[in-house]
């Protein structure tokens, strides 16, 4: 009897040897990071250049910025499960993974990050319910699970494992209830991804980060929210450009991509003008009473007033501006510049709620702290870009993962 | 975080600093490593990661000679009473594994160096940089373990430590109190290390509530600020100077603005 094929019917993928590779160079890479990784469990934190002025540095930036780039995929299933766009269920395989990609390199970042790796169960079996950062630990496993369980139905689906009819079932089935933990990771993001917002705003004692609230919620919290679901979809365009271009293959169609670009755009162009009243209000009156101008923040070399602009600016208004026109979004070179300038956006506002609060003096007899991340800090960050290339590379050679590839793709 | 204990008066531990008298010895620090058993690198050059709970700062007037001024100011942790003064400092309220809490039977703030996992939220959330990290294991030098104080655990790697008000001589007073058959301690029975190291007395420690203690005093002098005071973190860390230029370094003010003004203003405010 012949044996089921491991890649899906009806779709071409490069040879082995070119996969092998392609995979080798991936691995390479992947190992270094892994290397780094157990240097830091073995000597400790030592290994890193953070200090008592920089505690929270690289890895916490990196953090806050999957998450909000792996925002596309409770957005997206927002979208297609809840909203019922019915075209999005063309990319929300690949949102999903995105995601899940995210979130278990958030989830290994944590565990590098923390100087007693050993006890970090105790965020959960002494959880103070006052700090923001334990609601980010709850929510952020509990959302990790429900994105495996949106993960598992699209495994089930390699053809190899579907020809066993109990695999096959439970796929099929497991899609069918796939709308309940669409409604789930969507609730469950916006408390994590809220409080992620929250971890920063709360911090009354640092008036760059603090922020005004409603009962226990920050400003920020709201904010986070808000950028991570009108700019993860960007970065889910533009990991399938990459996908596109690396297997020189259509993947997805352009009405799919115009369709999510739309609503990111929107949300981007309503996100930004939140974004800028809660700016205005910050530096006009809750920085002022507590003796800062908005220029006493901006008064460093490396931290002047330029990231502002670049942060509303350059990569707010200006792709929210693109992708809410139908010329913007058509025209293949705008669509992938706003989408560049939203990714860029996003992680710049994770990079100064992190690494500026730390930065800024406190004192007028203080200065302003400087922070160059060692091999090992930049390695472990490396680590899940590499994770994530060779999960795709996987998921794409072996899973049906884009629904309309036959069809783009017919093979004589 | 924890519920409020009854059964004594409350107390607010607090301290007294006066700037004028500090010389900027740094008998304090010493005073502090020695009784709390505070490991140091075998270089300090870089004193970002090395671990102190209490920093002389050398501050200055910034004007040319002879109109030169300087000042030294000794920075323990402020203790924070936080927001409302009940205990919502900028540290405890954030740590996710409650392993720093908010004493309402003193107003000092703890460290559970066990409980610690090394997130350093508290870290990041302490605008006096108060909080150290323990970067390495702590080595001493060879015989120098048989001088360690037997009263105070010593850090183990990755886990984040500070100023305690020197809490373990709270508790051998309270325990020497109980053993006497009293309920309370004089002001005399439980001092810092670092107060009693001072050479010049610039350092006064007791219960900012209680009215026979020097501090009590102290804190409602003209003289009296404490440091970044319109960030609302409430310390129990006050400092005495006479000059203005060395209050107004203590915190910040917009270029119209002035420290006279501004406290009538926070005080109204609160």
């Amino acid at each position: 009897m012949k044996e089921t094929p491991l890649i899906p019917e009806g779709v071409k993928r490069c040879s082995k040897w070119q996969f092998s590779l392609w995979m080798a160079a991936a691995t390479a890479v992947l190992l270094w990071g892994v290397y780094a990784m157990f240097l830091i469990w073995y000597k400790g934190l030592n290994q890193t250049n953070m200090n008592d002025a920089y505690g929270f540095a690289l890895w916490i930036w990196a953090d806050l910025a999957v998450i909000a780039l792996g925002g596309g995929a409770f957005f997206s299933g927002f979208l297609t499960y809840i909203i019922a766009k019915d075209e999005l269920k063309n990319i929300i395989n690949f949102a999903v993974i995105i995601g899940f990609i995210c979130y278990s390199s958030a989830l290994l970042i944590l565990a590098i990050d923390i100087g007693q790796p050993l006890r970090g169960w105790f965020i959960f079996w002494h959880a103070n319910v006052h700090s923001m950062l334990t609601e980010v630990a709850f929510c952020l496993s509990c959302y990790f699970a429900v994105l495996t369980i949106e993960f598992i139905p699209l495994i089930l689906e390699n053809p190899r494992i579907s020809q066993k009819p109990f695999w096959h079932h439970l796929s099929h089935n497991m899609h069918g209830i796939m709308a309940v933990f669409a409604a789930t990771g969507v609730f469950l993001s916006f408390f994590h991804q809220g409080s992620l917002g929250g971890v920063a705003g709360v911090l009354f004692g640092r008036p760059f980060a603090y922020r005004e609230h409603i009962f226990i919620w920050p400003w920020t919290f709201f904010l986070f929210t808000w950028s991570a679901a009108a700019c993860g979809p960007c970065f889910t365009i533009l990991v399938t450009w990459i996908t596109e271009k690396i297997t020189r293959k259509k993947l997805v169609k352009d009405n799919v991509i115009e369709l999510l670009a739309k609503i990111s755009g929107w949300m981007i162009l309503t996100y930004i003008i939140a974004k800028s009243i809660d700016t205005l209000y910050w530096a006009f009156v809750t920085a002022p009473d507590r003796g800062f101008t908005l220029m006493d923040f901006y008064a460093s070399p490396t931290y002047n007033i330029g990231i502002l602009f670049a942060e509303i600016i350059l990569c707010g208004f200006v792709p929210g501006l693109i992708l809410i026109t139908r010329k913007g979004r058509e025209n293949k070179f705008l669509l992938m510049t706003a989408v560049v300038l939203a990714v860029v956006g996003v992680s710049l506002n994770r990079w100064v709620m992190v690494l500026q609060v730390m930065a800024v003096p406190m004192f007028s007899f203080d200065d302003w702290y400087t922070y160059v991340p060692s091999w090992q800090e930049v390695a472990t960050t490396v680590l899940p870009v590499a994770y994530g290339i060779i999960v795709i590379s996987l998921a794409h050679r072996y899973l049906p993962v884009f629904p309309q590839e036959k069809e783009l793709n017919p093979i004589d | 975080m924890k519920e409020k204990h009854s059964n004594t008066p409350a107390k607010r531990y607090g301290m007294i600093i006066d700037l004028d008298k500090c010389t900027g010895c740094g008998a304090c620090m010493v005073g502090c490593y020695a009784e709390n058993n505070i490991p140091f690198k075998p270089d300090e050059t870089n004193k970002l990661d090395s671990i102190n709970w209490i920093r002389v700062f050398k501050l200055t007037n910034h004007k040319p000679y002879p109109e030169t001024e300087i000042c030294y100011l000794p920075m323990p942790c402020m203790q924070c009473d936080g927001v409302g003064k009940h205990g919502h400092s900028p540290c405890v309220s954030v740590c996710p594994a409650v392993a720093t809490d908010y004493n309402y039977d003193t107003g000092i703030i703890s460290q559970i160096y066990t409980r610690c996992f090394g997130c350093r939220y508290c870290m990041a959330a302490c605008p006096y940089h108060a909080r150290k990290f323990n970067w390495w294991d702590p080595v001493w030098p060879a015989d120098m373990e048989k001088y360690l104080s037997p009263n105070v655990s010593p850090r183990m790697r990755g886990v984040v430590e500070k100023c305690s008000f020197c809490f373990h001589r709270y508790q051998l007073a309270r325990e020497k109190a109980y053993m006497e058959k009293r309920t309370d301690l004089a002001e005399g029975e439980y001092q810092t290390a670092c107060a009693d190291a001072c050479p010049t007395k610039a350092i006064t420690f007791g219960d900012l509530n209680n009215k026979d203690h020097a501090v009590y005093k102290l804190k409602n002098s003209p003289n009296a600020f404490r440091l970044l005071e319109r960030l609302e973190t409430n310390p129990k860390v006050y400092y005495l100077t006479t000059k203005k230029w060395v209050r107004k370094a203590g915190d910040n003010y917009l270029a119209h603005e002035e420290p006279e003004t501004l406290k009538t203003r926070i005080k109204e405010h609160h």
